[in-house]
């Protein structure tokens, strides 16, 4: 059950709406949904994928965003040269802890920033001699480093810089991989077309190298973990798991990740796509050409990871399925326990979501096995199909807003009054301050994995530590406080 | 002219997808679908039809290929 009836759910939408000017009021009105589960598909009930109307404050990112940061980030032993004005390098700070094993400087390189600090010279005369020189330099410091891309940041598309000759060129002369992407910021309206400009650089300038070359033995039992960025280490319980029931992940794309990895791929025989936003097309792709299928799976609480690891297993033969099986039944004490330990402490208690591009949906199932309920959700960059998948997910009548902006969100928050709200740094200290318990569900939060039977138990106690703490009681001054005990006098 | 990935999904039936148009839907119906050829109007779960001269012999999929949108 829904906090709310749908009636009452719709009334808030129009209400929260009301204060808008009547265009942007009716454009934003096509962003907001009460969930009915069941509609097949959300097309007719929701937009997404649109710019954000002018003078509101949305949080969505850009292209470059999305492919520095997200895509390319992680694919830890090249480097990613931020080819531009040196400020959107913040971006790849990796504030967003996608781990990586190794040590930098000899086999990763994921910690170190390079950019080529545009200034009014090269903005002017071009910056193709400025990136040569920049890889020959990262040449004599970084030897070891198995290659480069280039992310282009705005101004390299604005003034017409010819990166991809100076990749060719400068990639035969090392001899090393150096994938140019054109992930200009003002490309698409969200980080979301960012993401598919870096498959498509993957697609051309990575997948093909190893075609034709058929020296790496393979077996029945390979499988690639694609659009798992390991953050906090999510890739690791997750490829602990896909190895227990059985399979060989011989490819991590991009979390923790490497170049030799990525062209190592396509001879897997199932990709097993974990973000379906970001990585869908290189999947799309792999299965037209290399003829690998691809599936969606979920890792999130143990409902979810029994029905993925089974429905994994109905792609491989009976040694697979056998072991599901033996895994299912070994790790159940271990989450049963932890259920036991924390459904009692949060049970009924309410969540609402505003994240990127799979936790929106992803994540309902661990909150279900904690018997929580998630009332709202929502993303930031989502396109038709994710809402599809999320119709499914979310509860009846319950409210989904796509692209939120910082008033709305805050208005939905003090009328649905969840007990526990997930989304990211921007809104995290808001609405501590309003009082609410936040987790912020892009980073984890400093904490993490969530991935697996381990991760589900790190996020129990996170989930438990962060609602259930004590300091929400003190938020309000004690003369604000209602029913205050009538203070003793002295 | 948009350029479409045709492709099964789980239960075997076609996928019509657009990248571009954020559009994927289940091929309802072709028109021509036989051992010798495949093509010719083809409809999609939302009702837009959109058209390609049938190829022959019939492709396998995943494949992409070039429609004509029918109005
Ligand atoms: S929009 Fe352009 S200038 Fe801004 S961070 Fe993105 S690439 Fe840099």
């Amino acid at each position: 059950m829904a906090a709310l009836t749908r009636e009452e759910t719709q009334n808030l939408i129009a209400e929260v709406l009301a204060i808008y000017p009547e265009k942007a009021k009716k454009d934003r009105a096509k962003h907001l949904m009460v969930n009915d589960r069941s509609l097949e598909t959300a097309k007719k009930c929701i937009t997404s994928n649109r710019k954000a109307v002018p003078g509101v404050m949305t949080i969505r990112g850009c292209a470059y965003a999305g492919s520095r940061g997200v895509c390319w980030g992680p694919i830890k032993d090249m480097i990613h040269i931020s080819h531009g004005p040196v400020g959107c390098g913040m971006y790849s700070t990796m504030g967003r802890r996608h781990y990586m094993n190794g040590t930098t400087g000899a086999d990763i390189f994921g910690t170190i920033n390079v950019t080529s600090d545009f200034q009014e010279r090269d903005i002017v005369f071009g910056g193709d001699k400025k990136l040569k020189a920049i890889i020959d330099e990262l040449e004599k410091l970084f030897p070891l480093v198995k290659g480069y891309t280039i992310q282009s940041e705005c101004p390299i598309g604005l003034i017409g810089d010819d990166i991809e000759s100076v990749a060719k060129v400068k990639g035969a002369e090392i001899g090393k991989t150096i994938v140019p992407v054109r992930c200009e910021g003002f490309r698409g309206v969200s980080q979301s077309l960012g993401h598919h400009i870096a498959n498509d650089s993957i697609r051309d300038w990575v997948l093909p190298t190893l075609d034709g070359d058929d020296s790496f033995e393979t077996t029945p039992y390979d499988v690639n973990i694609l659009a798992d960025y390991n953050i906090g280490g999510d890739i690791w319980p997750s490829r602990m798991l896909l190895e227990e029931i059985g399979l060989r992940v011989i490819s991590q794309v991009p979390g923790d990740g490497t170049l030799i990895e990525m062209q190592r791929s396509t001879k897997a025989k199932l990709n097993l796509l974990h973000c379906y936003r970001s990585m869908n097309y290189v999947s799309r792709h792999m299965e037209e050409k290399y003829g690998i299928p691809w599936m969606e799976y979920n890792l999130f609480g143990p409902t979810k990871i029994e029905a993925s690891l089974r429905a994994i297993a109905e792609r491989f033969d009976d040694q697979i399925k056998e072991g599901v099986e033996r895994v299912l039944a070994k790790y159940k004490p271990q989450w049963q326990a932890v259920v036991d330990k924390y459904r009692p402490r949060l049970e009924g208690k309410k969540v609402m979501l505003y994240v990127g591009g799979l936790r929106p949906r992803h994540i309902i199932g661990a909150y279900e096995d904690l018997g929580m309920e998630v009332v709202g959700t929502g993303y930031e960059f989502a396109h038709n199909d994710d809402y599809d998948r999320t119709i499914k997910e979310m509860g009846d009548a319950t409210l989904i807003y796509d692209d939120v902006t910082a008033y709305e969100l805050d208005e939905f928050v003090k009328r649905l009054k969840p007990d526990l709200i997930g989304s990211g740094i921007k809104e995290k200290y808001q609405f501590q301050k309003m009082g609410f318990p936040f987790r912020q569900m892009h980073s984890w939060d400093y904490s993490g994995p969530y991935h697996g039977y381990d991760g589900f138990a790190i996020f129990a106690r996170d989930m438990d530590m962060t609602l259930n703490n004590p300091c929400w009681k003190e938020i309000k001054a004690p003369w604000q406080r209602a029913a205050a005990p009538a203070s003793v006098a002295a | 002219m948009p350029s479409v990935m045709v492709r099964r999904n789980e239960d075997g039936k076609l996928l019509f997808y657009v990248a571009k148009k954020d559009l994927e839907e289940v091929i309802t119906a072709v028109e021509r679908d036989t051992p010798e050829e495949w093509g010719g109007e083809v409809t999609l779960s939302d009702g837009e039809t959109f058209y390609i001269d049938p190829i022959s012999p019939p492709p396998t999929f995943p494949t992409t290929l070039r429609f004509k949108r029918v109005d």
